[in-house]
């Protein structure tokens, strides 16, 4: 019964990295369509994508401008592909769910099923960032990054259902990784706004610049958005720091180390407090913070993969040897 | 012609770039980056065997390190200078800003503006209202949403929010409370390391302790006297199918504590559960067997008896252990060798642990030596390893005579007449963590200030709305203070309420 669950999940990841693959070809055409689009609008109405730059400050009757969609509106590809991102978080969470069963115990005990989580967390903060503002633009980037992940965990990560040991038996863990997860979906969204940020601003300030760009949102809107995202992720990311040492406490008899894993949650906590900092310094708004939203998003990249795998420490538990 | 600076001018002008955004923006990035090396090189408090192996892999480059502190990270002099400025310039932040915070709690929301057009959801309806009515009401529906207000003429101005700023405050204060906490009052702990086997007593002395850290203010009267012992010890396992091999599931042992003249009262300690007793609390990290070995004279005296420590070598525990004996024989003994808790005799006639488990059938295979163990030397010698080099091999090996096997319950005689070994019986040990640490419910405390304050001070918005009748119309605005994306929203929602109370 435990092998039969645990290899269905594991089918269900497959075709899940597969739906998404498909997305993420449709997100792609999707934007070497815009890119042909928003060529044929800026050459006939060359303000036209400008207008929709204007803040909170707004004449009358107006408001409605900063809501607005960018020019070209959706096109059936992006339709096509956020639906199929959609379809396949199902699947996804499926597999998520049915290697929990067949565990006997939360799957998010060792990197391959980190892995699995993030991604997951990713794409439905993608998807729930969707019902407040429209943000297909970054599907490609959040589906190519999933596809990315998953394939690594799938090939690389993975290993066979385990019962838990000992050390982990403990529900600050769950929460602690939980959420620490979750708060990896907020940074990888905000991540992904700040990249389209640095972009459109290089295209803005008159540099050559993928033509798509002309249907995104100004970088000043790109970068509130990502910061709206940024500070929830922070706000997590805060909590994980905490419960992360109530549950070395309970274990190790300390909350504090200096143990490899603490010391890059530690950085990227304190790099994300820089961010915030950045963005009420006068001089570091715009593109400073943007980078240092992205350094943040690629240390936490950087702590999940590469020092859960080739660092020791304490918190070795990959589960791979 | 620039003023020229007088000594306490530059000291002026030093304090305030030190207490500039800017300057704790950097000094944060370079926090993150000081404590990269941290994660890369192995450190002292954490991992001091990682420090030791480094040294002897490769010498030079460890020099180089251990001069820059790189071992010790975390307290070399240049990550502690950028914390240390990191903080002088938050209080020199958060005093001013506390001061002029409390002023502003105390003001009066400002004037209304004279030109809302400019202003944030600017919003402007004709009304037939009485202008006077009209304000008192839209001073009413901003009181009951929580908005400090102030009438001027025919407008009304308010202001929220101000829990932001408060919020703000409680987390960088907080975080200067957590820093004293862990940094001041962590030096009045203490944290031992201690081996207990089954049946031997612990108590809470500097003595009882195979190693012990003090913190940096503590005094031995921080040790609270109390007695515990190991009763019993389970552990239990789960075999896999797929990898053919055992995955610990759970780990319990049993102690019986006793606080200064009080009972023996049991206790249960698991790996994420401590006991807490004495003012300390105990955790359980490893744990081991410990089989009691007896060595006698040839006249049956007995020279050593013990339970001995071995120390797991594999996930099967097969553990590795050693026994001197220095004095009582013809000539000095040490004995070396494995346990097996379930042992299989493989093909070539060496044993493995089938599971980590005993059955009733483990097995003791020692090597056996003699000469100068070297004890008397005063050099400190772990009690876990031997260095064979310059002993003689008796028993096992090239020596010409198999290593010494013993069943529970079996003896048998050592070469040359020399004696003999019993393995009696059977014990379990634990290894145990031993905390004295005062700062954890500080620590707590600030954090969840630390959590709260952030919580308040990113999401509560800060704002000012004005209300605001002018010839037969009605004027919305509103302007945020810091981040603020519904602000919009709220002007639009407050205007069509006001007008609905008004029956518009
Ligand atoms: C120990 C180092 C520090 C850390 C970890 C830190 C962290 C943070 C965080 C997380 C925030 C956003 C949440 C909030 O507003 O409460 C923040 C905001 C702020 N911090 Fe700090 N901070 C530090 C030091 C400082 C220093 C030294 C100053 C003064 C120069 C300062 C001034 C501010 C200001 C003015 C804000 C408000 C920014 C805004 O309005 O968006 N902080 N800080």
């Amino acid at each position: 019964m435990t092998e039969t669950l645990a290899a269905y999940s594991l089918v269900a990841i497959y075709s899940a990295i597969a739906i998404y693959a498909l997305a993420f070809i449709a997100f792609v055409l999707d934007l070497s369509r815009r890119a042909a689009v928003a060529q044929t609008v800026t050459a006939q109405q060359p303000v036209a994508a400008r207008a929709y730059q204007g803040s909170t400050l707004v004449a009358e009757k107006a408001p409605p401008a900063t809501e607005a969609t960018p020019v070209s509106g959706t096109t059936r590809y992006q339709r096509i592909g956020f639906a199929l991102t959609a379809l396949a978080l199902v699947v996804h969470v499926a597999s998520i769910v049915m290697r929990g069963i067949a565990a006997g115990h939360v799957p998010w005990s060792n990197l391959f099923e980190f892995a699995c989580l993030g991604a997951g967390f990713m794409v439905a903060v993608f998807l729930a960032v969707q019902l407040w503002r429209d943000v297909r633009f970054i599907g490609a980037f959040v589906t190519g990054l999933v596809v990315l992940l998953l394939g690594l965990a799938t090939v690389n990560f993975y290993v066979p259902v385990t019962p838990l040991p000992p050390p982990l038996q403990s529900i600050w863990l769950y929460i602690h990784v939980f959420v620490a997860t979750l708060a990896t979906g907020f940074f990888a969204v905000g991540g992904a706004l700040s990249i389209a940020q640095l972009m459109q601003s290089r295209r803005e300030s008159g540099k050559s610049a993928p033509g798509f760009l002309r249907s995104f949102p100004a970088s000043e809107r790109l970068e509130t958005m990502a910061n709206r995202l940024v500070i929830v992720g922070f706000a997590l990311w805060t909590f994980t720091l905490m419960a992360g040492a109530i549950w070395a406490e309970r274990a190790w008899g300390r909350y504090w180390g200096w143990d490899t894993k603490e010391v890059w949650t530690f950085i990227i906590w304190v790099v994300f407090a820089g961010y915030i900092h950045a963005r009420a310094t006068r001089g570091w708004r715009g593109n400073p913070s943007a980078w240092l939203a992205i350094i943040g998003f690629a240390a936490v990249l950087f702590n999940f993969t590469v020092v859960n795998l080739f660092f020791n420490g304490l918190h070795s538990y990959s589960g791979l040897k | 012609m620039q003023p020229r600076l007088g000594p306490a001018g530059w000291l002026r002008w030093g304090w305030r770039q030190l207490t500039s955004m800017r300057t704790a923006l950097v000094l944060l990035l370079l926090l993150a980056l000081a404590a990269i090396p941290g994660s890369l090189v192995p450190q002292r408090t954490s991992d001091p065997n990682g420090v030791l192996q480094f040294q002897q892999n490769d010498p030079e480059t460890y020099d180089v390190l251990n001069r820059f502190g790189l071992f010790e990270t975390f307290s070399s002099p240049w990550f502690s200078a950028i914390y240390i400025l990191l903080f002088v310039s938050l209080i020199g932040c958060i005093v001013p800003r506390t001061k002029h915070h409390l002023d502003a709690l105390r003001a009066r929301p400002p004037r209304t503006p004279a030109h809302l057009e400019r202003l944030a959801g600017f919003e402007s309806a004709p009304s037939g209202t009485e202008p006077e009515r009209a304000i008192a009401e839209a001073q009413k529906l901003l009181k009951a949403s929580g908005y400090r207000t102030e009438r001027y003429g025919t407008s009304v101005s308010a202001e929220r929010g101000y829990l932001r700023e408060t919020g703000n405050l409680v987390f960088h204060s907080a975080l200067v409370g957590m820093l004293v906490t862990v940094g001041v009052f962590g030096g009045f702990g203490y944290t031992g390391q201690r081996v207990l086997v089954q049946g031997e007593p612990f108590t809470n002395v500097r003595a009882s302790y195979d190693s012990f850290s003090p913190g940096r203010f503590f005094d031995e009267t921080a040790l609270e006297p109390y007695s515990m012992r190991l009763d019993d010890f389970q552990a239990r396992y789960q075999f896999d199918l797929t990898t053919a091999t055992w995955h610990s599931t759970d780990f319990t042992a049993s102690l019986s504590t006793r606080t200064a003249d009080g009972e023996w009262t049991p206790a249960t300690l698991k790996v994420n559960s401590p006991v807490s007793v004495g003012g300390t609390d105990v955790y359980l990290l490893g744990n081991g067997y410990a089989p009691v070995i007896t060595v006698r004279d040839p006249d049956g005296n007995a020279v050593f008896s013990g339970a001995v420590p071995f120390l797991p070598q594999d996930a099967n525990l097969t553990s590795r252990g050693v026994v001197k004996v220095p004095d009582g024989l013809g000539e000095q003994l040490a004995l070396y060798g494995f346990f097996y808790p379930d042992p299989l005799e493989l093909a070539d006639g060496t044993f493995t642990s089938f599971s980590p488990s005993d059955k009733g059938e483990s097995l003791v295979s020692l090597f056996a030596y003699t000469g100068d163990l070297g004890l008397d030397d005063g050099v400190g010698v772990n009690a876990y390893t031997l260095d064979p080099t310059s002993l003689t091999q008796i028993a096992g090996g090239k020596s010409g005579t198999p290593a010494l096997q013993l069943k529970e319950g079996e003896t048998v005689q050592l070469p040359g007449g020399l004696g003999s070994v019993e393995y009696e019986g059977l014990r379990r040990y634990v290894s145990l963590d031993i905390h004295h640490d005062i700062t954890a419910t500080g620590a707590l405390v600030f954090a969840l200030l630390i959590l709260g304050g952030l919580l308040v001070s990113l999401f509560v918005p800060r704002r000012r709305i004005w209300v605001k009748a002018v010839r037969g119309r009605l004027e919305y605005a509103g302007l945020a203070r810091g981040e603020d994306p519904t602000l919009a929203a709220a002007v639009a929602d407050l205007a069509r309420r006001h007008r609905e109370s008004l029956g518009e």
